[in-house]
């Protein structure tokens, strides 16, 4: 599947697209199929958004899982602090991530 | 160190309303993302993997308690509560939001502080010696000249849109602590043969994709001419550094291309020139910098006896502690590398206790250094169990300076959209690999670098011990190389063989390090066994 | 495109500007316009017969028309130095201080905020051509 994400233009987040708003949790994000530049540019131009990209994940029971590990860790946090991270008490999410 | 007078505050000042505006027109549409990044990037303003980046400028490694407590502060009210002290002895925040920006920077600006040009394409933080002042070696105070040349960068308007970033480095000894043989322009002031003192300039170092020792371009550069022929060499390359490719847009690739004499000639052309436009700062000007940076007021007639029954700390003592010029005061270096730790970070309560004690002990100055450590340089021998008695509750004396525990390590992909692969979670292995600090004093002096991309901000070319990080079909993967060196004795680290697995070159170094205690003879380091023997042995162990 | 901005007080040139090469080649033109990879000390004979410079910056990060300006007013020129192209409106401040006093941006320029822009920074650290005093002569008088 394809997903949509970026940062958000004032606080920096991690966000993904839902299919009408950005969320800060993968686990909503939509398959954007072959309309991801599109709505990437929409939602750019409309500063919802800050250098939206599209990129390839998988479904998995939990939800999309990103391809390449960079876009896992942006959806969790730093590997070395999960404290900091989007699910600091969930022991499983550094397996997750890698 | 350096005060700014009503001019400097007035700069900054001014530098701070200017990038307030400028986030308010970003926010507002007014301006794009690409129209407002390179604005954003010379006020130190990146956007990372997980927010927006602020890298603080802490001027040749030098500051205050006052500072410190400043980065404190600002850790806790607008960041995670921590900081990661940096390789060209910077600061940054990693979790910042672009609307509370400007306020970080107006409450810097109270405290002397900037985040001016610490990234995009123009002149960056000036680096220096961590030890300059203090050490015994010390030929001539190189801050003055990189505080002279701060005040030139500064908003310098003919540099502000180079072909790439420009780092300088100074210092004032034979040993190169500052590795100015790796930066774009490298000073090191000298002594001619009339007694007078000068600059021997190095241009056209740097590591990242190509990693290129800098060519001596003028062996001894007088003081007088100093800002002119920086001009000239900043000219040529602004006109004539390679636009057409990013990575081949640093000043060593236009030395290299068309030769360090040919540069020279373009150079001493251009300053012929330049040096009658009267760029250059009076001798007052100078000696009004110089006078900031004069000694504190050591005590004499102080004891030079230390008490060392306390074996922990006389293992402490022993490793980080280094001679001062002056009788009875002794530099510290303050180790950010705990075992298994991340190197280079600080909580803002360690930051504040590093503050605290600089403040107490060592004449109110602290010291970054690119090893991504902290000094206190000027501390009475007296004073330094007690110093230690802190650092070692706060988790701050671990001592393993210049060890193989000693590890820089770049923040990677826990962090960097620039990233190929994680340089943290190798880097804590690795610690933990030879946590036993009587091994790791076995093994002596052994520098262990780690990027976790080609960008090379670990300084992995180097490491006596050098990692990159590298994206081998979807998966991290580690390159291992071997006989860098920064310092004097500049070289650049070789690739031993195919890459590893995170596991894997924790492995590998280890088989390293064992032929390395096999081979040595007496007093050599891990690099001088490496540059005696060849890779052969290392090579035939690790690969078999 | 936007309008002119201009810092002086003369008539705005009205004759086009001609490339190096072709103003090189001849003998009556008295508006060149350079390129990035022009070398200005070319026109170091003639500047006593321009009246207009026009340096093109065709994107706003490549900055070696900071150079062109600078050395141009070092040799002396004293027509208009005009930045065209991509020229936003943060960068006007740092282009007059390498010399130039007019600006043709492709984009519309906000007055306002140039305005203010321009008012912000009372002191330099350097000198440069535009002849305002660095901080280190005021300070030593």
């Amino acid at each position: 599947m394809k997903i949509l994400t970026g940062n958000d233009l004032v606080t920096g987040d991690v966000i993904w697209w839902t299919g009408d708003g950005w969320s800060r949790h993968l686990e909503h994000a939509v398959d954007v199929d072959g309309q991801g530049e599109a709505i990437a540019a929409r939602e750019e131009a409309a500063r919802h958004v800050n250098t939206p990209y599209v990129i390839q994940a998988e479904m998995t029971g939990e939800g999309p899982r990103p391809a390449h590990i960079k876009d896992r860790i942006r959806a969790v946090g730093p590997t070395v602090r999960p404290d900091l991270g989007l699910k600091p008490a969930d022991p499983t999410i550094g397996d997750w991530v890698i | 160190m350096y005060q700014y007078d009503e001019y400097d505050q007035a700069i900054v000042d001014a530098r701070v309303e200017e990038f307030r505006d400028q986030v308010r027109r970003r926010l507002s549409g007014e301006m794009t993302e690409d129209q407002f990044k390179p604005l954003r990037l010379m006020n130190g303003l990146y956007l990372q993997l997980h927010a927006y980046m602020l890298r603080v400028a802490i001027p040749y490694g030098t500051l205050s308690g006052k500072q410190m407590h400043m980065l404190a502060h600002i850790a806790r009210k607008y960041d995670k509560d921590y900081g990661h002290f940096t390789t060209r002895q910077n600061l940054q925040y990693n979790w910042i939001k672009l609307a509370d920006a400007p306020d970080i920077l107006a409450e810097l600006a109270t405290v002397e502080m900037h985040a001016i040009q610490t990234s995009g394409n123009c002149i960056r933080n000036i680096s220096s010696d961590q030890y300059a002042g203090a050490a015994a070696d010390e030929i001539e105070d190189p801050r003055p000249w990189a505080e002279l040349l701060r005040q030139w960068s500064t908003f310098h308007p003919e540099f502000s849109y180079l072909p790439r970033k420009f780092k300088i480095a100074v210092i004032g000894s034979e040993e190169d602590r500052a590795a100015v043989r790796l930066h774009d322009i490298g000073l090191q002031i000298h002594r001619n043969d009339a007694g007078e003192t000068g600059f021997r300039v190095f241009v056209g170092g740097g590591m990242g994709r190509t990693p290129m020792i800098a060519p001596v371009i003028r062996d001894f550069l007088p003081k007088a001419d100093f800002l002119s022929y920086m001009e000239a060499c900043l000219r040529v390359y602004n006109r004539y550094g390679r636009r057409d490719n990013l990575y081949k847009a640093r000043i060593k690739i236009l030395v290299h291309e068309i030769g360090a004499d040919e540069y020279r000639r373009q150079v001493e052309e251009e300053f012929l020139h330049t040096r009658t436009l009267g760029l250059d700062a009076p001798q007052a000007e100078f000696d009004r910098i110089a006078a900031h940076f004069a000694p504190p007021a050591f005590e004499s007639g102080l004891s030079d006896e230390i008490d060392r029954s306390d074996p922990d700390f006389a293992l402490w003592l022993d490793q980080q502690v280094v001679a001062h010029k002056v009788p009875g005061y002794a530099i510290v270096n303050i180790s950010l590398k705990p075992t298994g730790g991340i190197p280079g970070d600080a909580s803002s309560a360690q930051i504040d206790l590093m503050a605290d004690l600089g403040e107490t002990y060592s004449f109110d100055e602290l010291r970054v250094t690119h090893a991504q450590n902290i000094v206190l340089p000027h501390v009475r021998k007296s004073d330094l169990y007690a110093i230690w008695q802190k650092l070692d509750a706060a988790g701050l004396a671990t001592p393993n300076l210049d060890l193989v525990g000693d590890i820089i390590a770049c923040p990677g992909l826990d962090y960097c959209s620039l990233a190929n692969a994680r340089s943290i979670p190798l880097a804590q292995k690795i610690s933990e690999r030879f946590g036993e600090i009587g091994r790791q004093r076995d093994l002596g002096e052994l520098k262990l670098k780690i990027s976790g991309c080609i960008n090379a901000c670990g300084h992995h070319h180097a490491g006596h011990i050098g990692i990159l990080g590298v994206d081998r079909k979807g998966e991290e993967n580690y390159q291992l190389s071997f006989g860098g060196s920064g310092a004097e004795d500049a070289s650049l680290a070789k690739i031993i063989g195919p890459g590893f697995s995170e596991d894997g070159v924790v492995d590998a170094i280890e088989k390293a390090v064992n032929v390395y205690t096999a081979l040595r003879t007496d007093g050599e380091r891990f690099i001088d066994t490496y540059r005696r023997v060849g890779e052969a042995p290392f090579k035939e162990a690790i690969y078999g | 495109m936007g309008d002119l901005i201009r810092f002086r007080d003369d008539e705005t040139h009205e004759e086009p500007a001609v490339t190096l090469d072709a103003f090189l080649g001849q003998s009556n033109a008295t508006a060149v316009r350079l390129e990035p990879t022009d070398d200005p000390r070319a026109l170091i004979p003639h500047l006593s017969r321009l009246s207009l410079i026009e340096v093109s910056f065709p994107k706003f990060r490549d900055g070696r028309g900071y150079s062109i300006g600078s050395i141009l007013r070092e040799a002396g020129y004293a027509g208009e130095l005009r930045a065209a192209g991509d020229v936003l409106v943060d960068q006007i401040g740092p282009m007059r201080r390498c010399g130039f006093d007019a600006f043709l941006s492709d984009a519309e320029i906000d007055r306002d905020v140039l305005d203010k822009l321009l008012s912000l920074h009372a002191h330099v650290y350097q000198k440069t051509v535009d002849g305002r005093a660095p901080v280190w002569a005021r300070r030593h008088g």
